[in-house]
């Protein structure tokens, strides 16, 4: 039986070293734009598109690394080389889009993997690919802090409409409400999200941030407000977890919260037909029902 | 109702995504307060033409003129019943109409949206799921939406297909109130009857058939010509024509009650 100070050497260590505190802090940024732009992303069918985005990043942010600039910067430019290869390669007749986002994102993809590993290897490819979220410097905090805010004001913003066009984008346009306009700009705050969650989780981790949580909170929430909550509340616990795990037990940070998510988000899912049947709540998931 | 204002007007549409039009020919008008039967079989360019309304598909040739706005209250698909929102939400969004942009609604339009959550007798249930309702109670919401909307022009896309007899005959009864204090209804139906106790009727089958009062519009050889020739005598009492169902080939329709 562990007495108090022993829990809170295991709890309070971590936090004395400036690195984990850092990654505690990016840990939870990624957990505010993950779970509450998650839940939109899960209702509009767009996990691929998220997957997507932040693997088209790959050459961006090897080129950034070996150019010690800021991999959000790189990130950035990778991101709009993608959209340029996705809206490329979609007017090519008769491909279609998923197949256009398959073939531009796996040619960037390749791309970055060519660059990354010729003559100059960058420092830190590891991190680039499975997240470095301990060797975030505070100037990478602050720009993903500022990320975080221009996202959750976005979706504050849009929210009505994200939910009109999410309910019914034939009523939407009746009303005035452009469907094309507002999934844009739901892709613009995916972009953002993937960047912040880019730094700490890697390409190849980022999406389980966006995904994980909200598909939880789905399961849970009758309303997009309190499901975005919980979907943050449950990424930003995740993250904590991973973290953690990842001090204690020395593992790499990135692959432990990607981990904890799925953990987390496995045990939720159990638990649910309890929690469901006390609420008795009609429709659990009829779209995965039916699918 | 000739002295009323005309509300929607069509003068030579035509319309379509490309190819060949789904819909050509269109010439018809709707004063205030008209219940407008929209018959035709699937793909016949019913769709089209509440597409065309809502001004989500340009007209391809011809005019069409809409006075206000135009409320769509489309068929209450399984897709989105899984949907994260309450009735009251649903009515909320029609503010959306008439608020910029970066605003939200707010307390003024949350009371409109539960006035018309009451004018179509849903307001005990503004804080159920939408998706848990049945399907009468969910055409009468997705009615509260148009309302909010201040939607002079209302387009029902087959609203009774799926509802029981009790269903139906309050949504008729809703859509005669809606009428009666100046709305343009246009109704997209495959139900002879209820077309016969309307205003008017526009047969449609990929152009214009016919279109005027159900009395003298819905002869046999404009049911024949509208339907490809499906359609039965009656027998007994009253007798009458009948359309057989059409083949739902092309799009789906759920018949949740």
């Amino acid at each position: 039986m562990p007495d108090l100070a022993s829990i809170g050497s295991f709890l309070g260590d971590p936090l004395s070293d400036p690195l984990v505190r850092r990654a505690a802090i990016e840990v939870a940024l990624i957990g505010i734009t993950g779970g509450a732009l998650g839940c939109w992303i899960v209702h509009y069918g767009l996990p691929y598109a998220a997957e997507s985005v932040a693997h088209c990043m790959l050459p961006g942010l090897v080129l950034a690394s070996l150019a010690s600039a800021p991999l959000i910067l790189g990130g950035a430019g990778g991101l709009l080389a993608g959209v340029a290869a996705i809206g490329l390669a979609s007017r090519a007749p008769g491909i279609g889009r998923d197949t256009a986002v398959a073939v531009a994102v796996t040619t960037l993809f390749g791309l970055g993997a060519l660059l990354a590993l010729s003559a100059e290897t960058p420092p830190n490819l590891q991190g680039i690919l499975f997240g470095d979220v301990l060797a975030v410097s505070s100037g990478d905090l602050a720009l993903a802090a500022a990320l975080v805010a221009v996202t959750i004001a976005g979706l504050v913003l849009l929210h009505p409409r994200l939910l009109a066009v999410g309910f019914d984008a034939h009523g939407a346009r009746a009303i005035g409400v452009g469907a094309g306009a507002v999934e844009a700009a739901l892709l613009v705050l995916l972009a953002a999200a993937v960047l912040v969650a880019v730094q700490g989780l890697g390409n190849l981790l980022a999406v389980a941030s966006l995904v994980g949580p909200a598909a939880v909170a789905r399961m849970l929430a009758l309303r997009m407000a309190p499901m975005m909550a919980l979907a943050a509340a449950l990424a930003i616990a995740s993250g904590l977890v991973g973290l953690y795990a990842s001090y204690h037990l020395e593992l790499a940070a990135g692959a432990s919260i990607a981990g904890a998510t799925v953990l987390i988000c496995v045990s939720a899912l159990a638990a649910s037909p309890l929690l469901a049947g006390a609420r008795k709540r009609p429709n659990p998931l009829p779209t995965i029902a039916a699918s | 109702m000739s002295g009323a204002e005309t509300l929607v007007q069509s003068t030579g549409l035509v319309a379509g995504y490309g190819g060949a039009p789904a819909l050509e020919d269109l010439t018809f008008e709707a004063r205030a307060g008209e219940r407008v039967a929209i018959l035709g079989p699937n793909g016949g360019g019913k769709t089209s033409l509440f597409r065309v309304l809502a001004g989500e598909l340009a007209p391809a040739d011809g005019d069409v003129m809409v006075q206000g706005r135009c409320g769509w209250v489309p068929q209450t698909e399984r897709s989105r019943l899984d949907f994260p929102v309450s009735a009251l939400d649903v009515a909320l969004m029609g503010s959306l109409a008439t608020l910029p942009w970066w605003r939200p609604p707010g307390r003024a339009e949350r009371r409109r949206a539960r006035e018309a959550l009451g004018e179509v007798a849903m307001a005990e249930l503004a804080d159920a799921t939408f998706g848990t309702l049945s399907g009468g109670q969910r055409q009468r919401v997705l009615i509260a939406r148009a309302l909010v909307q201040e939607a002079g022009v209302l387009l029902l896309d087959e609203p009774f297909s799926g509802l029981d007899s009790r269903a139906s005959d309050r949504l008729l009864a809703l859509i005669d109130e809606l009428a009666v204090v100046g709305r343009t209804i246009l109704v997209a139906t495959h139900d002879l009857d209820q077309a016969r106790a309307w205003d008017l009727v526009l047969c449609l089958n990929r152009r214009q058939v016919a279109f005027g009062h159900p009395s003298e519009t819905l002869t046999r050889e404009v049911l024949e010509a509208t339907y490809g020739g499906a359609i039965v005598e009656i027998p007994g009492e009253g007798g009458g024509l009948g359309v057989l169902p059409p083949h739902h080939h092309d799009h789906d329709h759920t018949h949740d009650a």
